[in-house]
């Protein structure tokens, strides 16, 4: 059993390893966190090594996903400086919630990799190569990965899906699949898009594919072979 | 894999899937197994499950496991 908190919030000033659970920690994790809950100079020296991870985490990571995002260009670095000052914020605020279950440089790289996917779903929409609610079907083979010399072949059970989705999910659930399956736009963006949690179109989308493969079954499109449990 | 297996995966769901939220809870922890060489999704077979599913969730542990493992 861990130590807990000594106090919560606040500065970490003054309350110099008396929470910490340095006991059972690696090294490395136990010097991140006596030095970031020290005082004065040692704190601030070791914010900003930190904080100059985050930045190289935060950079090397846009640049990764550069492929997969319409942002580009500076704005694809200023999106990384932002996800890295924030990533820094949140984590000053919750190193109390560290519990050693991890490597701290571990839990704390993870608060980039949140940032810099929430931030770059808010940053789509400012040059979205497609609109929300453009739906187009026609474009479905290919997102699924369906060879183009094999379209005919399925266009029968797409018709179908096509059909369940139109007639069978809510209008909620018609327009989050349309928007995310069928128009390729990233989660996130349609997440920060309705205001939504990341889960909670996630969960949207699990429901519609069990709706529709249910319908599929059901009409003899699939076997049952397979299919999710209850 | 033919056409109809292509479009029954996608549309396949796993009943362990625990969902993003609680996939970015532990996504630390998983990815230092992974990092670690040990057996991540033995012990976390919902997360598992999750990452397998969900591309937004995916791209984070990807993105995660390479910060940790690039030094």
């Amino acid at each position: 059993m861990r130590v807990e908190p000594a106090e919560a919030g606040g500065s970490l000033s003054g309350v110099e390893c008396a929470w910490l659970p340095t006991g059972d920690l690696d090294e490395d994790s136990a010097g991140w966190l006596r030095r970031l809950g020290a005082d004065g100079g040692q704190r601030q020296a070791a914010e900003r090594e930190l904080h100059a991870r985050l930045v190289r985490i935060a950079l090397a990571e846009v640049r990764r996903r550069a492929a997969s995002t319409p942002v580009t260009g500076p704005e694809l670095d200023d999106v990384a400086h932002q996800a890295a000052d924030d990533a820094m914020l949140a984590i000053l605020a919750k190193l109390r919630d560290f519990r050693g279950e991890s490597r701290f440089i571990t839990w704390a790289y993870r608060f980039v990799m949140l940032e810099v996917s929430s931030k770059l779903g808010r940053h789509y929409w400012r040059n979205p190569p497609v609109a929300l609610d453009a739906g187009q079907w026609e474009r479905l083979p290919d997102r699924l990965g369906i060879d183009p010399e094999r379209h005919a072949e399925s266009a029968g059970i797409l018709a179908e899906v096509r059909r369940v989705v139109d007639e069978e999910l809510t209008s909620h659930q018609r327009r989050v699949f349309v928007a995310v399956v069928v128009d390729g736009i990233p989660l996130d963006a349609l997440a920060a898009r309705l205001g939504l949690k990341r889960n909670a179109i996630y969960k949207v989308i699990f429901d519609a594919r069990r709706k529709i493969r249910r319908a599929l079954v059901a009409n003899g499109y699939l076997e049952e072979q397979g299919l999710e449990q209850r | 894999m033919s056409e109809r297996e292509r479009l029954e995966r996608f549309l396949r769901t796993d009943p362990r899937d625990v969902g993003c939220e609680e996939a970015m809870a532990v996504l630390h922890v998983y990815v230092d197994l992974v990092a670690a060489g040990e057996d991540a999704a033995g012990r976390y077979p919902g997360v598992a499950a999750h990452l397998l599913a969900c591309g937004p969730c995916d791209e984070d542990f990807t993105g995660l496991l390479a910060a940790v493992t690039s030094g």
